[in-house]
């Protein structure tokens, strides 16, 4: 009925479909992560200015428009919730997963980080901080993962395989990296 | 008037616990993706802005009971009928009844992989200096607003630290209600969490959220 009415055009629709099913997903959040794993100059810009390194790779727009990368170290763990509903990058992650945008995540993230984080198989060490980000504006966050041990010899697409979604959340860590 | 969000879930107890779900795992029904679209769709007609739909979600009286997307099309409709784009009778019957409304910014297909590339910058001119500093020590306002407003309840009342400044973005609390941009200073204020809940005392842990001027205050206490 809203195409009857002449508000939308049902091929929009479809292309939206396709465009978050197919086209932006997290493999392009995984591609900036091995970008900033090889290239140093990258990595720089990318904590410096996240939103025009992230538009380099081809990425930019809706609920990715003003993006700042977090870089998880020995010493943080960084993690992403939004508490108020479900703010996420769409142009680096695409649609947010389930968990995500439910009551146990969205209560638990804030409060009790580490006990949400055994429920992903992920325990950090007891020195590690866990430093979490509410998005409760328009500012989207992306985790930088630590690259882990013994991938040096590796290329960027390899490296990208590595690089899961929870693990750009904070809620999980890369592939062939263990707690 | 009695503004009411059900969906300020930060730190709540009771939810259970979390749910993985392997990568790549979009939808759960069929019509699932179609009310994704349709809600993009008619959000980039600009015959509402993002803070209202955000508002006609979490003000569901039947928040709590849907599911994400049961949400994203509860609020639809309710946005279709209050801006008389549609008449109940016409969600209930499934045909057009009234002459359409003029929609000037329909989203064409053609347009659609520009217009998600560009999005919706939030940032604009500041008018005036920000108030706050890096590292300056602000406190939260107390008190909750009678309308949708971004600073959760349990960072309420709160001494935390000015980690960034983002510059002057569009204000959610005006923007919801129709009363214009009015952009203010954006911060990320983090708070220890020992701050916001007293059981974490000792663990090493800390949480920011996205801050609005007008959420905050100066803290003149001692540290």
């Amino acid at each position: 009925m809203l195409a009857e009415k002449g508000y939308i055009e049902p091929a929009a629709l479809d292309v939206l479909v396709d465009t978050y099913q197919t086209r932006i997903g997290p493999r392009n959040g995984a591609r900036v992560v091995a970008r900033a794993w090889i290239d140093p100059e990258f990595h720089a810009w990318l904590l410096r200015d996240a939103s025009a390194a992230i538009a380099s790779l081809g990425y930019s727009g809706r609920q990715g428009e003003h993006m700042i990368a977090v870089q998880n170290t020995v010493q943080r763990h960084n993690m992403i919730v939004c508490t108020l509903c479900s703010c996420y990058p769409w142009p680096v992650l695409g649609l947010p997963p389930t968990w995500y945008k439910s009551a146990p995540y969205r209560s638990r993230a804030v409060r009790e980080p580490r006990a949400v984080l055994a429920e992903f198989g992920v325990t950090l060490p007891e020195a590690t901080e866990v430093r979490v980000w509410d998005s409760t504006a328009e500012v989207r966050y992306l985790v930088i993962p630590q690259r882990p041990a013994g991938t040096e010899g590796m290329g960027e697409a390899e490296l990208a395989e590595l690089v899961t979604r929870d693990s750009m959340i904070g809620t999980g860590l890369p592939r062939g990296r263990s707690t | 008037m009695s503004y009411k969000s059900r969906a300020d879930l930060g730190g709540q107890r009771g939810h259970g616990a979390v749910t993985p779900e392997v990568e790549g795992e979009l939808w759960h029904a069929p019509w699932e993706p179609r009310v994704m679209a349709l809600t993009v769709a008619m959000g980039a007609t600009g015959s509402w802005n993002i803070d209202m739909s955000r508002s006609a979600r979490e003000s569901l009286p039947n928040y709590t009971a849907l599911s994400y997307y049961e949400i994203w099309f509860t609020a639809l409709r309710k946005l279709l009928l209050e801006r008389r784009l549609m008449r109940r009778a016409e969600l209930q019957g499934g045909t057009s009844i009234d002459a359409p409304l003029q929609m000037p910014n329909v989203l064409r297909a053609a347009d659609v992989p520009a217009r998600m590339a560009l999005g919706s910058p939030t940032l604009r001119a500041a008018v005036a200096p920000a108030k706050f500093s890096l590292g300056q020590r602000v406190q939260t306002v107390r008190r909750r607003p009678d309308h949708h407003t971004r600073l959760p309840a349990y960072a309420r009342g709160k001494v935390g630290s000015i980690e960034c400044i983002h510059g002057a973005h569009v204000f959610a609390d005006t923007n919801a209600q129709g009363l214009g941009e009015q952009a203010q200073w954006l911060y990320t204020v983090v708070f220890d969490a020992a701050q916001l809940w007293a059981e974490c005392t000792g663990s090493r842990h800390r949480v920011s959220v996205d801050a609005w001027e007008p959420y905050l205050e100066p803290c003149e206490d001692l540290p």
